[in-house]
């Protein structure tokens, strides 16, 4: 390194540096050109140039799902003047990124509560509505009592939403844990926030729950639910029963198919623009 | 409101373990309170808390329409007595950013509006905080607010 050195000016010194990264040379005194018989001035060495690997994967993109317009034969416009909408409410309080299966922690506004502002904690167990009307359901279970609060995102009620567990699930919806034994639904009040990095992958929870004795408020075993993430305790005669109900013929339909991904590409460049105005 | 054959729901801590064994059917929880819905008193009073054969049932609902949502007066049938009480949260999707309870829950109150119970555990939501002065007693004596 130094004998290149040598051959190179000070230029030359910070490619050097930049190009072999790992083996960095911070006294530079041996290697610069002596032409001059001025007392050489000191040089402070060049900063290395740290190339961020992760930065250069693919970054992760994440468009709220109340974003994407519904299939149908309303006019675009509409859909169009509610994104403005949604982007002007999201400029002003910071709606973060969740999904169904992650701890939130929700302080609304209250007219009647102590202090005019009520938080709640609780799992997200279904996310719906689209546009301004888009909904999420928080559960949690407080003294024994099953509670579950609807909550919608774009309120002007909601003063702030925080993530304090963000993972996902094998399902999108988990309504299944009204029926659930309640210690799957029971989430500490005063929880701390989970850390995690930037640049992980969202950790997908693979529990399979535990379910109270039949009967359920709908029979998750039917495949129409698709349900993955119950451990059923049933008889085998019952779960070949269940695939009675199953519909083979369903994924086939061609009329079913929505394929989102281009109006979400055209949607994400709008959105993005929208938010850095 | 569909009836819906059921086998005998484990949940239900008003029937004793004698009666636990017999198997029979019984219908679901009624999402609001109307008449004959079997609801749970979660205040600490010495008549909502013994078991007896029968579960509280109310027989009537002090409502324009006969459907009773949270804050509405019912009277319920406990133990071969008439009793008022207050709904406190029921099974009913309602207004959004209003809780949803798992449960169709009811203080015993006289007809005073006095609660009979001296301590309520379960939370009880904010939206009953509207009317005050009618139910100030009953939100003094409650523990957790949702």
């Amino acid at each position: 390194m130094a004998a290149a050195c040598g051959r190179l000016g000070p230029r030359g010194i910070a490619i050097a540096i930049a190009i072999a990264l790992p083996a960095r040379c911070f006294s530079l005194s041996g290697c610069r050109a002596s032409g001059d018989g001025k007392p050489a001035k000191f040089q402070p060495p060049p900063k290395p140039v740290i190339i961020d690997k992760q930065k250069q994967r693919a970054e992760r993109r994440f468009l709220s799902p109340e974003f994407i317009p519904p299939r149908g034969r309303t006019d675009p416009l509409k859909y169009y003047m509610e994104r403005k909408d949604m982007i002007q409410r999201r400029k002003v309080f910071n709606i973060p990124e969740f999904y169904v299966g992650s701890v939130l922690a929700v302080t609304t506004a209250d007219p009647y509560a102590n202090n005019k502002s009520n938080r709640f904690v609780g799992i997200c167990i279904q996310r719906g509505g689209k546009g301004l009307g888009a909904t999420f359901v928080l559960r949690n279970v407080i003294e024994d009592q099953g509670v579950e609060i609807c909550y919608e995102l774009y309120s002007p009620r909601i003063q702030a939403i925080e993530v304090l567990k963000l993972e996902k699930r094998l399902d999108d919806n988990l309504m299944y844990l009204r029926d659930a034994l309640p210690e799957y639904s029971t989430f500490d009040v005063n929880m701390k926030p989970v850390s995690r990095l930037d640049h992980e992958e969202i950790p997908v929870n693979k529990l399979q729950v535990r379910m109270k004795p039949k009967p359920w408020s709908k029979r998750w075993e039917r495949p129409k639910y698709n349900i993955k993430g119950i451990k059923f305790e049933l008889p085998e005669s019952k779960m070949k029963e269940a695939q009675k109900w199953s519909q083979p013929w369903l994924e086939f339909d061609m009329l079913r198919e929505y394929d989102t991904s281009k109006i979400e590409e055209k949607i994400w460049k709008e959105v993005n623009e929208g938010l850095k105005k | 409101m569909a009836l819906l054959n059921r086998r005998l729901v484990l949940s239900l801590t008003h029937l004793s373990s004698a009666v636990l064994q017999r198997q029979f059917s019984t219908t679901g929880a009624c999402r609001a309170i109307q008449k004959l819905t079997r609801v749970r008193v979660v205040d600490n009073s010495a008549l909502g808390n013994t078991s007896y054969h029968r579960p509280p049932k109310c027989i009537h609902v002090y409502n324009k329409t006969g459907v009773g949502k949270v804050g509405d007066k019912i009277l319920l049938a406990i133990k071969g007595e008439k009793k008022k009480a207050l709904i406190v949260g029921h099974k009913m999707p309602g207004p959004t950013m209003t809780p949803r309870f798992d449960s169709n829950n009811v203080v015993l109150i006289e007809d005073n509006g006095n609660p009979i119970g001296t301590r309520i555990k379960t939370p009880i939501p904010y939206i009953l905080r509207r009317k005050e002065g009618e139910f100030s007693k009953v939100l003094a004596i409650a523990r957790n607010f949702v």
